[in-house]
Parts: C-alpha cells; structure tokens; sequence
C-alpha cells in the first residue's frame, strides 16, 4: 500500500506534464496565462442551496459565482468600480424610477439555449425581490421589468431608488438564472437549485455530499479565450488544520476565506511553494462590533457607552487578535468603502483613566469590591476572533470597573439569544459590509425592526434623527447627495454609539506558487475565475 | 441454536422501549437547546428578513407545538420513515445510508485491527505478569491511551500525509479520480491508513490493558496450578486456559467499545474529513435538525443493540454457562 502512493504521484505529475503539452499550442494564440489542469480548492461548508440568486451569501458564492453570472462583477479598475459581465451598460433616470440595462448578446445558458432579457425580468421579479436575502431590500420598490428587445431590460420601481445603490448591489444581488428551467415550478424546490445552470465559465459537473463539488471549463463561454483551467473541485475540508495540511502535501492548491487560521500563517508562509494573500476581499468586509442592549439602563447613558469605547484598545485587538491582519475601525463604514467612508468622526482613543473618569460622571461610582455594575457578554461564536474578542472585552470591562459575566453558546443559540429574545447588555457581532450602506449596515442602527431579524437593531436603539438620514438615503437618487447623508450617517453613529465598531477586516487566501491571476478583483474568492490559471 | 433464537426474540421485544425512550428524549433535548433550525440557517446565509424567517418555520413545521411535532415525527417513525432534513433539504434515510458505510469501514477496520492486536500483545504480556516484556508493554500502553485521539491523529498526519507523503492527509478516495474495482479499493484503503491507525492504537492500548489484568487474575486460579501439576505445557496453559478464561471480559469490552467508538468517530472524521455518520451527527446538531439527529440516534441505538446480540451470542459460545438458565425460561 505504501508504495502505490508514490506511484500514484508519478502518475499525477506525468498527467500534469501531458495537460500542459497538449496546451502549449493555445498558450501562443490566447493571453499569457497557460491554459488548463484541474485547480483543487478547500471548502469549509456545503449549503444546501446552491443558488445564488435566491441566497446571496459568500458561501453560496463561493462556489456558484463560477457557474451563475451577476449583472456586473466589482472590479479594482473600472467605472463605478465594476465589471461588466452579463449587463454591458446600464442608465438611471433623474427621478429614480427607472434603470435600463444593456444585456450582453451572444450568450448562451449552459443548457445551449440563448439568454435574453426574458431570463433578467424573471430572475428580478421572481427571485431577487420576492425571495432572496438581500435583493428585498435593493429591489423592495421594484414593480416591473420591460424587455422592449432581448438585449435590454428596464427596471420599473414605485419609489425612488437610487442608481448608486443598485450599482453597489450588483456584484451580489443579481445573479441570473435561467427562465425556462424555473418558470412555474416551485422555485425554492428546483433542483436547479443545486445541480446549477448558468452562463458562467464552468459548468456544475457533480456533487458529492462530504467530499466535494466538481466544475468543468464552459467551451462555449461568451469571453472567448476564457476560462483557463479545466477544472475547479472544491474538497470539503471541514477541519481548520486539514486545510493547510492539505497545501503543505500538495493536495488542493488554494484555501481562501482563512480556511488557514491565522496563527499558522507565518508557519506555512515559509513553507516552500506556498504564498499568502491578503488582497482580493476588499468589498467583503468584516466589521467586529460591541452590540448593545440599550434597555439597560447603565448602557443606556452615552456616557457609559463612551466609557466602553474607551476601554478597548484596539491596537491590542488588531495586532493581538488578529495577529495585524485588520484594521482598526473608526466608524460603521469601512476605510475600504472609499466611496462612502469619512474619517472626520469624533475618536475614541484607548484611555482607562478617561473611562473610569465617563463612568464616574454617570453616577456608577466603584463599588467596595471595585466592581461598578454587571453585564451578560455574549460574544459571537462564528470566529475565533470574535470569541477571542469576547475574552480581551471583559478583561478590558473590568479594568474600568464593569464586571461583565461572559455567556458562550453554539451559533443557533446566540443568534436566537441576541437577535430574538434579546437576552444580552453586551454582543460582539461580526457584520458584513456589503458595498453600499443601504444593503446591510443601517440595519445595524435602525429602528423599528421586529424581532428576530438577524444581524439588525435587536438592542432597542431609537434615533429620530439617524432614521430620518437612512430613510432620505434611501430615496436620494443624486450620488453626491446621497454620500453626504451617509456621511452625516457615520457622524450620528459614532457621535452617540448605538454600537461600538472595533475594527474591520477581510479574509486571507493561502494557496501555492503555480496558481495564477489570484486576488485581482475586490471580490476574488467569490468572483467566477475565469482567468484564473494554474502554472504547470 | 434454539437459545441464540430465543435470545434474539426477548432482545427484539425489550428494544422496542429503549429505542422509544431514545427517541423521546433526543426529542426532548434538542427541543430544549435555544435557537431552531431555521435560526441556524438564516445564520449561514448572512441573515435574513422577519417575513422569510415566518415564511421557513411555516414550511419546516416549526411554528407548530411541540407536542404536535413530536407525535407527528413518532407516527412517521412507526411507518418506518426516518422524515426530511431540514439542514440538508433532502430524505434522513438517504443521508443515513450515505455516510453510514464510511463509519463502518472506519470502525469495523479500528475494532477489528485493535481488538486483534490489542489482544495478542495482552497475551503476550499477561503470559508472564511482572516480567520485563509485561512492564515495558504496560508502560507503553499506558501512555498511548493517555494521548487524546485528536492530537494522536494530527501528529500522525503531519508526519506520515504532510512531511513524508507516503499516504494522503484526508479524504475517504482520491477526489473525481474515477477509479473503479481494485484500484478504487485501493486508493480508499491508503486513505483509511492514517485514521484507522489513531483509532486503533487508542482502543489497541485498552484492550491490551483489559487482557492482561484479566490474564493476571487467571493465573492466581486453582484450576491453573493444576493444569501446570498436571504437566500441560506452558503454550498450552496460557492459550487455552488462561487466556480464554481472560477473553470474557474482554467481549464485554469490545461491545461496549463499539458503542463508544461510534460517538468517537466524529473528532477523527473531522480531522480525516471523512464524509461519515459522527460528523453528520455534528451538523444535524449545529443545524437544529431534530429530523435527522433523532435518526441517526435511532440507527446507532439500533446498532449498539445488535452489537450487543451478537456479544452475547459470542458470549454463550465462549462460556457455556451463559444463557442455560433460559432453558426453563
């Protein structure tokens, strides 16, 4: 048995070496990266939809965004920081009732029959707006959809509804799926749903529950010359360990979203053959946020919340936590959202004395025992980070006097505790910034949310005057205005800290020398690699 | 043959309860855990809004009592369907029956190779207790069942899967190799290598542990001093009457083990990421999936039942008192 293996090897590497001969002759017609083989990447979870027009969420992505298309994908260059790919062109009217999409022509599903605007008028009005996660709220005024020929689609909407926004939302909300193989069937039930069909670069070839997803090269892709490799599997590595492990010996060539955890990155980094990536996730940012309960009433004095924000060091946070690789936050909106972000927002530097001078003022005066009131921290379980963050905050909480009583539970039972039954003063949260902050950040601060809605205002925080900025925002069709509310936004927030943003941070890729094109969009792991290629 | 059938037929018979309680309280302590499944899934998808939450629990059949839920679950459960997924949208059995041939080859493979081995070198040890041979495999076996399975089976992997690369890191096959007949068992048998290894030299140390205290209490018995007065040889008097004498406790071992080896199964899983039942039994629970933890629950306590059978059968043949007062019964 031991000395199959290696002969097993062998036999891999000479398969290699015949896939990049028989590829030599297109490598000279093509672009420069060489073309096939069979890119092998982990992948941490199997959802059990698939289809990202009904469920736009990065582990959908991951996986689909290489078979079903967006409208338009973001790009580091490029208008508007986008791509093109299934829209060419699209126009917003003054008045913020209409946007017209120009469709890409020539473009076939993976089925062979064409796409036309039929397909973009059923995927908007039948699944982006009725059922998917985020597309009810970029299309909740969303009426109809005109197809005046097959290579253009206007989008009707009853209110106001900014192109800014829409062109945000793109890269994630508008996914396409095929008419003819949904229309009149029950749509969250097709088995499309899992055995996808797209117009992407590579085809749903096979899935095998536990073990991996398998994609094939589109030949028929509309991008001629594209995609390079062969191949993508994605091998479902549920343990943090397996994935770098699995680098180390050669078996998949790439982990993405710090499938590696961050205290083995400077380990693999100087294992040979192996590079680690920190691009390619700019418009996937992380916030680490302190929620607050503010129906308590300690936490419902700005004082006290300005004590707390004074209390976290978060230099300690992003080079103790996150090992450098975060940045410290200043408000709700990310450095990396340069369109929307303002750095002129009051500071809440690390200073204890400060903090203990705020929670003094407020009346809370140390107790006998030090201690000046208690508090149920519920740190979130999804990252290490944030579980780490939930042990330094009550370090930090009882360096001022706040004894806070740490509750750990499993995921389903956090997010019930915070986001329903509201059985918390302190959360640590870790919420998505998603390009626009219309999309899923002023949730975080809104009020009038029922209960229940995860990742949203569960703290019973009410601002007149913070609604009444996001509620213009939201019909503000006039971009530069539009940015200024959500400037305005940032000021109110981080002036009275509905929530404490603490830092920001995006996902790392590890993956070997010989893969190529990696990270060249803000939204790389969830992009659809086209050209992305692996060096034989 | 007559007893092992009557055996079997009081076994079926007094299953029917246990499997019951099982079920109810499996039932009853998912129930109790916070959060539901669809909490768990609005979470995996990065939220979502009130309406979609309603509009899922309508659809799993969550918003109704829960003693409405529990008797419709129980009444599936006597037509002998195991009910949906809600984590994985597809039938429990299916995924069952998916992932159970994994954990079988998996822990048939351990038990066999660790009761085998574990035995014999018990043999070899408790044929002279107290001599060099016996302390240095006592120590020995002391400290592998000191190492945790987890830890046992990383190291074995970065040696063996990262440093040497004689045998693949994880996985049950090479991933779309396409490999058929003998060269597909092959492949999953290399594969096999590393985690059946950690399971087996744990429960190896066990059973080596159980042979050769039993070996050693033998050896004090009458029966013993008379075989050797007898003149028996030493080979002799060690496997025949020693040694089987000492195999007894052992069984009990092995039946109680392979209970024990299928909730053990889902740290190595994890780490070997094989596709098998203990790791399904860690989703469903981290998805809230009632349906398919009180199924896989419901297989293994069917399981452990068999197992259990056929010890005791195993039992009645090694030790001819066992099961003659059923005679009469």
């Amino acid at each position: 048995m031991l000395s199959a293996t290696p002969t097993r090897r062998t036999f891999l590497q000479a398969g290699a070496a015949l896939l990049a001969s028989t590829a030599l002759p297109t490598l000279a017609l093509a672009q420069d990266a060489p073309s096939g083989g069979r890119l092998i990447v982990a992948a941490d979870s199997e959802p059990k939809n698939l289809n990202p027009a009904i469920v736009a969420s990065n582990g959908v992505f991951f996986v689909a965004s290489k078979v079903v298309e967006p409208l338009a994908e973001a790009a580091f260059d490029g208008e508007d920081g986008l791509a093109p790919r299934l829209a060419t062109a699209w126009e917003g009217s003054d008045d913020g009732l209409s946007v017209t999409f120009r469709l890409r022509e020539g473009v076939t599903w993976h089925d062979g029959k064409p796409f036309t605007s039929a397909d973009v008028a059923f995927s908007a009005l039948n699944v982006w707006k009725p059922l998917q996660n985020l597309g009810r709220v970029v299309f909740a005024h969303l009426e109809a959809v005109e197809t005046p020929d097959d290579a253009t689609a206007i989008f009707r909407f009853s209110r106001p509804t900014p192109l800014q926004l829409i062109r945000n939302a793109l890269p994630v909300v508008s996914s396409v799926i095929p008419k003819h193989l949904y229309e009149g069937t029950d749509i969250a039930a097709n088995p499309a749903n899992v055995q996808l069909v797209g117009t992407g670069p590579f085809r749903f070839a096979e899935y095998k529950p536990g073990e991996y997803y398998r994609l094939t090269r589109n030949e028929a892709y509309w991008d001629k010359g594209q995609p390079k490799l062969d191949e993508i599997v994605f091998r479902v590595l549920p343990d943090r360990a397996g994935a770098g492990a699995a680098l180390e010996a050669e078996e998949i060539q790439l982990a993405a979203f710090s499938a590696v955890p961050l205290t083995d990155l400077d380990r693999i980094s100087k294992a040979p053959g192996i590079k680690v990536i920190t691009k390619g996730y700019e418009a996937l940012t992380y916030q680490l946020v302190v929620e607050i309960n503010h129906r308590r009433k300690e936490l419902a004095d700005l004082k006290v919340r300005q004590a707390i924000a004074h209390a976290i060091d978060r230099k300690f946070v992003v080079d103790t936590i996150f090992l450098g690789y975060a940045t410290a936050s200043t408000g709700p909106v990310p450095k990396n959202a340069p369109e929307f972000y303002d750095a002129d927002v009051p500071a809440y530097d690390f200073n204890v004395d400060k903090a203990n001078a705020l929670l003094d003022e407020a009346g809370y005066a140390k107790g006998a025992d030090g201690k000046r009131f208690s508090l149920k921290l519920r740190p979130a379980p999804y990252f290490n980070e944030t579980r780490q963050f939930g042990d330094y905050l009550r370090q930090a909480l009882a360096a001022v006097g706040i004894d806070a009583a740490q509750v750990n539970a499993d995921s389903a039972a956090h997010q019930k505790a915070v986001y329903t039954d509201h059985d918390f003063d302190l959360a640590v949260a870790p919420p998505v910034f998603r390009g626009d902050p219309a999309i899923s950040t002023t949730i975080l601060v809104q009020s009038g949310i029922p209960a229940g809605v995860g990742f949203s205002n569960q703290g019973g925080y009410a601002n007149a005057e913070l609604d009444a900025v996001i509620a213009k925002a939201a019909e503000t069709v006039d971009a530069a205005a539009r940015t200024e509310l959500y400037r305005q936004f940032q000021k109110l927030v981080v002036t009275d800290l509905p929530l404490i943003n603490v830092a920001e941070w995006g996902f790392i890729t590890v993956a070997r020398d010989t893969v190529l094109n990696v990270a060249n969009n803000p939204r790389w792991a969830v992009s659809n690699w086209a050209d992305t290629a692996l060096q034989s | 043959m007559n007893r092992a059938l009557r055996l079997l037929r009081r076994r079926a018979i007094g299953s029917i309860p246990v499997l019951l309680i099982v079920v109810v309280l499996t039932f009853l302590l998912l129930e109790a855990a916070a959060g539901d499944a669809v909490d768990a899934y609005l979470l995996s998808i990065g939220g979502g809004d009130a309406a979609i939450a309603q509009s899922l629990r309508a659809a799993y059949g969550l918003d109704q009592s829960m003693p409405a839920r529990l008797w419709v679950y129980l009444s599936s459960l006597g037509r002998l369907d195991l009910g949906w997924s809600v984590a994985f949208d597809r039938p429990v059995r299916d995924l069952i029956l998916e992932r159970l041939p994994n954990t079988f080859l998996l822990m048939g493979s351990a038990t066999a190779l660790s009761f085998a081995v574990g035995s014999a070198l018990g043999i070899v040890a408790g044929a002279k207790p107290g001599s060099a041979r016996d302390r240095v495999l006592s120590t020995l076996s002391l400290m592998l069942y000191a190492i945790p399975g987890f830890w046992l089976g990383l190291v074995l992997s970065i040696v063996f899967a990262v440093q040497l690369r004689w045998l693949p890191t994880s996985g049950i096959e090479t991933i779309a190799s396409g490999r058929t007949g003998l060269s597909r068992a092959a492949d999953i048998a290399a594969h096999l290598v590393l985690p059946v290894a950690t399971l087996a030299l744990v429960y190896m140390a066990l059973f080596l542990r159980v042979m050769r205290a039993g070996m050693a209490d033998v050896w004090r018995l009458d029966f013993v001093l008379f075989a050797q007065s007898k003149g028996l040889s030493r080979a002799r008097i060690v496997l025949r009457h020693v040694a089987r004498n000492a195999l007894l406790p052992l069984v009990t071992m092995l039946g109680l083990q392979s209970a024990a080896m299928l909730g053990g199964s889902v740290v190595i899983e994890s780490i070997f990421a094989i596709p098998g039942f203990g790791r399904l039994a860690q989703e469903a629970v981290s998805g809230r999936d009632t349906a398919l933890l009180t199924g896989i629950i419901v297989t293994s306590a069917v399981l452990v039942i068999l197992v259990n059978l056929v010890i005791d059968i195993v039992y009645a043949a090694l030790d001819p008192r066992v099961g003659a007062s059923e005679r009469g019964a």
